[in-house]
């Protein structure tokens, strides 16, 4: 399933039904024959779907905006241009018939602006010693990446917030794969009430991550909070959760686990239910113990679940920054590096110093990532 | 046919009937459950609870946890007297000990909320749902690949997107509108929508599309009229997902909202922190309590879809 998912596409190959059908079509009715695609127009052409033509304009006219025009004009004009070559790009796609293309353009698009072109930029920034608070801006090279690893002051905050951030990728995952998996066994048999049962679950994934690390402070308070209430009274001693390491990190994790097992849940119940029935039947005739109905029925059902949800759950573990703010502020040894980058780019506003960082910080996840899937990819190849 | 006839008890609406044909467990295992959910549910019926208590309620030591004595049954210090002051006083209140009382905007943020999480994920939906068909019709060059960068962009960590984003906003004069946040969220929601979207498109079966084609239809219309009514739960169940998702976004809103466009979570972190005199707990879990109906009501219609829209749509029911 995970390879459905993540990797293995199957693309559809209904070019050959389709072409098939063409020659159906032609031979069985009397409809004209369908519009063949008109010839590429010559490169100099002023005509609307010339895409290489427009390109080439507009790389000579935006080259020729920037240099002369001031930079809200240049970008207004750049802008233009571009909408301009888009433009022909959709006549071209309509004139020859490209839907694929053109149904896809708007969307990657919408990412490319929204997504990868800032992506790019930060990239660009991570080269050069610029603050948002500040108007200079000068090429750097390699210097903001060289001072977050080798520096004597950044180099071992950096890497001691990337420990932190590991330490709370482990326990966070851990605890919402093993809570998640639980509360998707409890709720995977139908029992009355189940539909009002579940929703209660699923709510704290609904609340707003502010309500929930304020609330938590409230439950951990030294004075008030019920946490602390309930283990006064069973010790007789004042306690205070969040005044040690341990305590801080298990604190946020325990609010970030509450949080997002029902999602986790919710993915590995899906797989759950899509086991066919008749395969337990099968295995409750021949008298398969439930041990070994559950390893060889429902886990192959539920393993390409479980490894999309420790995946997601991964990513999102290491860019935990909220709850920390919201609980700890970062002390306690809580600092996860997320949160530094953030705190750099926006609080310090070092831009590029941030951008750099969460440079190396991608580079680090994507890396996973990639190890992740592929060793998930021969595991599901091999079983 | 006789099901049509006869009309389902209340009692079977309410969930008292036996599903057919799947596994089946009796009242034991609901009381197992009722048990386990009702621990896992404790600390949001905490903060629906508190947002009825006045701030003097809510710091009470021991906790005030019943808003009635159940005829005396539990002691006074146990219950506290429900009010329905922090309900009101979200929209409106004296921010100064004994000054007048003012408008604090809170409708306002509601409405952005909705507005904001509403619109960007049904553009999403249409640019996503067009974007899933073509990706599963007409497969590109590399169609896999380009299925994968989409799916990258989730993983990036939000800071390295959002100051480029913020300067570009700032540049063409979006920043703090609108237009920016919403079309942020809708490539923010874009990724799940294709993937959820086009796997919805490949279980459709192509024989329907071949024998319309042959009859004649256009692609436009075998679009809209064989493949999108298929997939109609395929739209609500990523609907649910995405409103999910954005209704709590908090980051990106902090950043790129201004007053006029504050989305409520913002909005909440701010009436947190202001006035210096500690938290008002009340007024928050009000704030919360309110907050969570609407999100909470579209899930709880579209638990279905939601299974499904949770795996991506990877997974048959």
């Amino acid at each position: 399933m995970c390879r459905s998912a993540c990797v293995g596409l199957r693309a559809k190959g209904n070019n050959a039904t389709a072409d098939f059908l063409g020659m159906l079509h032609m031979t069985t009715t009397a409809l004209p024959p369908p519009p063949t695609a008109p010839d590429a127009p010559a490169f100099l052409t002023p005509a609307l779907d010339n895409w290489r033509g427009a390109i080439a304009a507009a790389l000579v006219l935006s080259v020729i905006a920037i240099a002369a025009l001031p930079a809200a004009a240049a970008f207004w004009t750049v802008g233009a241009l571009v909408a301009l070559v888009a433009a022909t790009f959709v006549v071209n796609a309509f004139r020859r018939h490209y839907y694929g293309g053109l149904l896809v353009a708007p969307a990657i698009a919408m990412l490319f602006v929204m997504n990868i072109f800032p992506l790019l930029w930060s990239l660009g920034l991570s080269f050069f010693a610029y603050q948002s608070n500040r108007q200079t801006m000068k090429f750097v090279g390699l210097h903001n990446y060289i001072q977050a690893l080798t520096s004597d002051i950044k180099a071992p905050e950096n890497w001691a917030n990337l420990q932190t951030t590991a330490v709370f990728v482990v326990c966070t995952v851990a605890a919402q794969m093993l809570v998640g998996f639980l509360l998707a066994l409890l709720f995977a048999k139908q029992f009355p009430l189940r539909r009002y049962l579940l929703i209660l679950v699923l709510t704290p994934m609904m609340l707003s991550v502010v309500a929930v690390g304020v609330f938590y402070t409230y439950y951990y308070d030294p004075t008030f909070g019920l946490v602390s209430q309930v283990v006064n009274r069973m010790c007789g001693c004042q306690y205070v959760l969040m005044s040690n390491r341990a305590g801080a990190i298990g604190g946020i994790v325990f609010a970030d686990a509450w949080m997002w097992s029902p999602f986790v849940m919710l993915l590995v119940l899906a797989g759950l239910v899509s086991v066919p029935k008749y395969l337990y039947e099968a295995a409750s005739i021949d008298r398969v113990s439930s041990w070994r109905s559950f390893w060889t029925i429902t886990f192959p059902y539920i393993r390409g679940l479980l490894m999309l949800a420790l995946l997601f759950r991964t990513i999102e573990a290491f860019k935990l920054a909220d709850l920390v703010i919201l609980l700890t502020k970062g002390g306690n040894g809580t600092m996860t590096i997320s949160y530094h980058v953030l705190r750099i780019a926006q609080e310090q506003n070092k831009t590029s110093e941030g951008a750099a960082l969460s440079y190396l910080l991608l580079f680090v996840v994507i890396v996973l990532t990639n190890l992740y899937l592929y060793v998930a990819n021969r595991r599901s190849q091999e079983a | 046919m006789a099901d049509i006839i006869t009309k389902t008890p209340i009692w079977e609406k309410l969930g008292f009937r036996k599903a057919s044909g799947v596994s089946e467990a009796g009242w034991g295992h609901t009381a197992l459950a009722a048990i386990v959910s009702l621990i896992y549910f404790f600390p949001v019926l905490v903060i629906i609870i508190t947002s009825f208590k006045l701030q003097t309620d809510a710091l009470a030591v021991p906790a005030k946890l019943f808003p009635t004595s159940l005829f005396g049954l539990l002691p006074e210090s146990m219950t506290f007297k429900p009010t329905l002051e922090n309900f009101t006083s979200v929209f409106s209140r004296a921010f100064t000990n004994g000054g007048a009382v003012e408008n604090t905007g809170f409708d306002r943020f509601f409405f952005n909320s909705l507005f904001i999480a509403g619109t960007s994920v049904l553009l999403a939906l249409v640019i996503g749902t067009l974007a899933a068909f073509g990706f599963s019709r007409y497969p590109l060059k590399g169609n896999d690949t380009y299925l994968f960068i989409i799916l990258t962009t989730r993983m990036l960590p939000a800071v390295v997107v959002i100051i480029p984003v913020m300067l570009m906003l700032r540049v063409v004069g979006l920043s703090g509108s609108y237009l920016g946040i919403i079309l942020l969220y809708t490539a923010f929601n874009l990724p799940f929508t294709i993937w959820m979207m086009k796997s919805f498109f490949d279980e459709l079966s192509p024989d329907v599309e071949d024998a319309a084609r042959i009859d004649g239809s256009s692609d436009r219309r075998v679009f809209f009229k064989i493949c999108l009514p298929q997939v109609l739960a395929g739209l609500a169940a990523t609907f649910v997902f995405g409103i999910i998702l954005t209704w709590n976004e908090f980051l990106f809103a902090l950043l790129l909202s201004s007053v006029d466009t504050r989305t409520v979570p913002v909005a909440m972190s701010q009436a947190v922190s202001g006035g210096g005199i500690g938290v008002l707990w009340g007024l928050l879990a009000a704030i919360e309590t309110l907050f969570l109906i609407p999100v909470f009501l579209v899930t709880f219609f579209m638990q279905n879809q939601l299974l499904r829209g949770v795996t991506f749509g990877t997974v048959k029911r």
